[in-house]
Formats: C-alpha cells, structure tokens, sequence
C-alpha cells in the first residue's frame, strides 16, 4: 500500500486536486468520521469545550465537533492547525465554524499555557516522522510538537492522536517524544491485526479531575484488553540493579568469561563473599 | 477568526517563548466582520476563566471599542443573560477577516487572510 508521506511532503501533497479528493471521497469521510466519533469517546468531554484539531485539513472531524448534540456534551469550539493550504481553502469553502490556522505543527504550538480543554489528530502526526530539510529532524519536530501541545493543553486535559506509524520504530519513536514531554502517553487499537486496524495515542495531561492514564481512560468501556507493559519494564529495571563488584556481578562476569571459553575458578562458597576485617 | 483565539495566541517565534511581550499580539490594519455563532452560555462560562483580561483590555483599546467591565466578570455576574450575550457577540462573533497581527516582542507579522492566519514560520526563526 502506497504511502502519501513517502511521496511528498504534506502542503505540497494535498495540493488543489488531491485535498478535493480527500474531502469527496465518501470512504475517506466515513472513516474519518468514525475515528472522529471514536476519539470523541476517549476524550470523553461533559461540556462545550475549547478543542484544538491538529492537522484539521478541510475541516471534516471539525465539522463533527461542532455538530456534537448537547446532551453528549457538545457542541464544542474548536481551532483546526493544517500545512496544507489547499485544504484549507476547501475548509473555507465548506463554512466550517472553527478558526483556522496555516501553520506546520512541527514548529510547535502557539497558544498561551493551558488554553484547551481538549486536543484531537486524525491521521497527522506521523508527518511528523518526515524531515523535508536537512535543518530539521523528526525528532526534533515530535519534540517541538508534543511540548507544544503538553503547555497549550489545560491541567486534567486529554488529546486523542489517531495516527498511521509506518513501523514499530515510528510508533515507539511517536510515543516517547510524547512521554519526553510530560505526558502520560498510551496506545489503543481498533481492530487489531487486520487491515483496518487504527491506532490512538491517548494523552493525558496530570493535575485536574482525571484518574491516571489511558487505563484509566478507558475504564468501563467494553472489549478493551488492557496490556500493561509497564510493570515488566519495572521489574526488569528491578532485576537488574546490581553494582559493580557484588555477587551478582562477579558470577555474571565469570559466565561471561566461560562462553569466551577461559579457564574460570569453580564456584565456591567463597565466591563473592566479603572478607573479615584483617587487624 | 475570533476575537477568542487571539487572546489565547502568543507568538511562535522561539525567542520569543515566555517573554511577556510576546502576548497579546497586536492589530495592524484589521477588517473585522461579524458572524453569527449560535449562543452557547455555557461554553462562555466554561471558557472565561481562562480569558486574560488584561490582554483583552489592550485589544479592546486597540480596536477601539468601547464598555469592557474593569475587572473579569465572576461568579454571581456570570448568572446575568445579557452580560453573557455581549461576551458572546465580543468574543466569538467579532471575528477578523483580513489584517496583520505583530508580536511585541521580535516584531513579526502575522498574515491574515479570509480569516486565516498564516504562522509557517521561516526555519532559522523555529
């Protein structure tokens, strides 16, 4: 499957034909509206919040914040960010309600500390993985972005990043420039292991009313396993900290020794043990 | 764009970040427009808190309107409908169209076009 960040950057990508096409196709516009919907539910918003839509493109996951009916807690207001400025013009075109902003969100966030309540991506941020100039890195755009978004989110806020990662490696890069940041980060998958599996990074901001992480996110909702892997990365953090000369040590350091095939003392009960203080 | 989203924009230039002129940016040039938004008490209610009064002083000065309260209406005020109407019709009904809006701090002017502001920012500048 081909992939538009492989081809070209993206305001030059979603020029006047291909951001028509991205906003008619009536497959795109469903997807993007389950995902929006999808989102939504993480976010899980009680009142008309102050939303920030990053990457809004031609405003079709906007156009559903603004819609949202009251008794879900809508509607919400929201500012969209996009590079692409053919996108933007057909988001102009369709009368979207919220502002909108040409800005590539790889140079930051510009929003005074603690403006939103809330913050969604749609298939944006792994643009983010691609550096067009030599001056810039993706790493230092995810870094750039991520505390951006951590300052501009308000205490106890979340933001919802569904995104496309072309590999493991990008998707473990993504995450940990946002837990770099502050946030507490965790991944949930729809639909896993098939073709139409979709991936969410759930943000949290610490402070305000809310429990903990994504496992606290998603607490009460149905078919949601939840796989901790930060308990293994805790106990192996654990299992590891011996200090240079101990027991421990001085027996890895000797199984070492023999796979290189030297000749190595036998263990005995003395191995590794302190000697009495000599007078 | 609303009145709202420039209290809340500071400039993007990284030499700028947490200088305290760098917010509120300032109009130059400005055509606003009025809009109707559907009235939603409360989302002010939620989002006025947040608003810096200060910042909206200026750009009210700027702009010269007239009559904003002294003080950030609180607690029992934001009971009152027509205190609610009017932040409504300011904040998020008075929206700029065209304009330039410059940052205090480095002095770097934004575009703004049909209501959309341009913040692609030349790299040295990031």
């Amino acid at each position: 499957m081909s992939r538009p960040e492989d081809i070209l950057p993206p305001d030059l990508y979603y020029d006047d034909n291909e951001s028509r096409k991205y906003t008619t196709s009536s497959r795109i516009r469903n997807i993007q509206a389950d995902m929006t919907h999808r989102a939504l539910e993480l976010l899980d918003l009680k009142s008309p919040s102050f939303i920030l839509d990053i990457g809004c493109g031609s405003g079709l996951s906007g156009e559903i914040l603004s819609q949202e009916p009251a008794e879900q807690g809508g509607p919400h207001t929201w500012i969209g960010m996009d590079i692409s400025p053919s996108m933007l013009d057909i988001a102009l075109q369709r009368g979207v309600e919220g502002d909108l902003f040409l800005a590539d969100i790889g140079q930051g966030v510009p929003f005074r500390p603690g403006t939103f309540d809330a913050a969604i991506s749609i298939s944006a941020i792994q643009w983010l993985c691609n550096a067009e100039t030599s001056d810039v890195s993706p790493e230092g755009r995810l870094r750039r972005f991520f505390e951006g978004l951590y300052a501009s989110l308000r205490r106890g806020g979340r933001a919802v990043c569904q995104f496309y990662p072309k590999n493991d490696a990008q998707r473990t890069m993504i995450s940990g420039a946002a837990i770099k940041a502050g946030f507490g980060a965790g991944i949930l998958e729809d639909d896993p292991g098939t073709k139409n599996s979709k991936l969410y990074l759930v943000l949290t901001v610490g402070g305000g009313g809310l429990q903990g992480d994504i496992t606290g996110v998603v607490d009460g909702m149905d078919d949601v396993d939840v796989q901790d892997a930060r308990r293994k990365a805790m106990q192996r953090g654990q299992g590891s900290v011996s200090r240079k000369g101990d027991k421990a040590w001085i027996k890895r350091k000797k199984e070492q020794q023999i796979k290189k095939g030297k000749v190595v003392k036998a263990d005995s009960k003395f191995t590794g043990r302190k000697r009495r203080p000599a007078f | 764009m609303k009145l709202l989203t420039v209290n809340f924009l500071t400039c993007a230039v990284k030499t700028c970040k947490g200088s305290p002129a760098a917010f509120p940016l300032h109009f130059r040039d400005v055509e606003l427009e009025l809009h109707d938004v559907e009235f939603q008490p409360d989302f002010i209610r939620n989002i006025i808190t947040r608003v810096d009064w200060e910042g909206l002083h200026k750009m009210a000065n700027e702009l010269n309107f007239p009559t904003i309260p002294e003080v950030k209406p609180d607690g029992e005020a934001l009971q009152s409908e027509q205190l609610l109407r009017d932040l409504h019709r300011l904040l998020l009904e008075t929206q700029v169209a065209e304009g330039r809006l410059i940052c205090g701090n480095c002095g770097h002017e934004y575009m703004v076009k049909e209501g959309i502001a341009n913040f692609l920012l030349p790299s040295h500048l990031v």
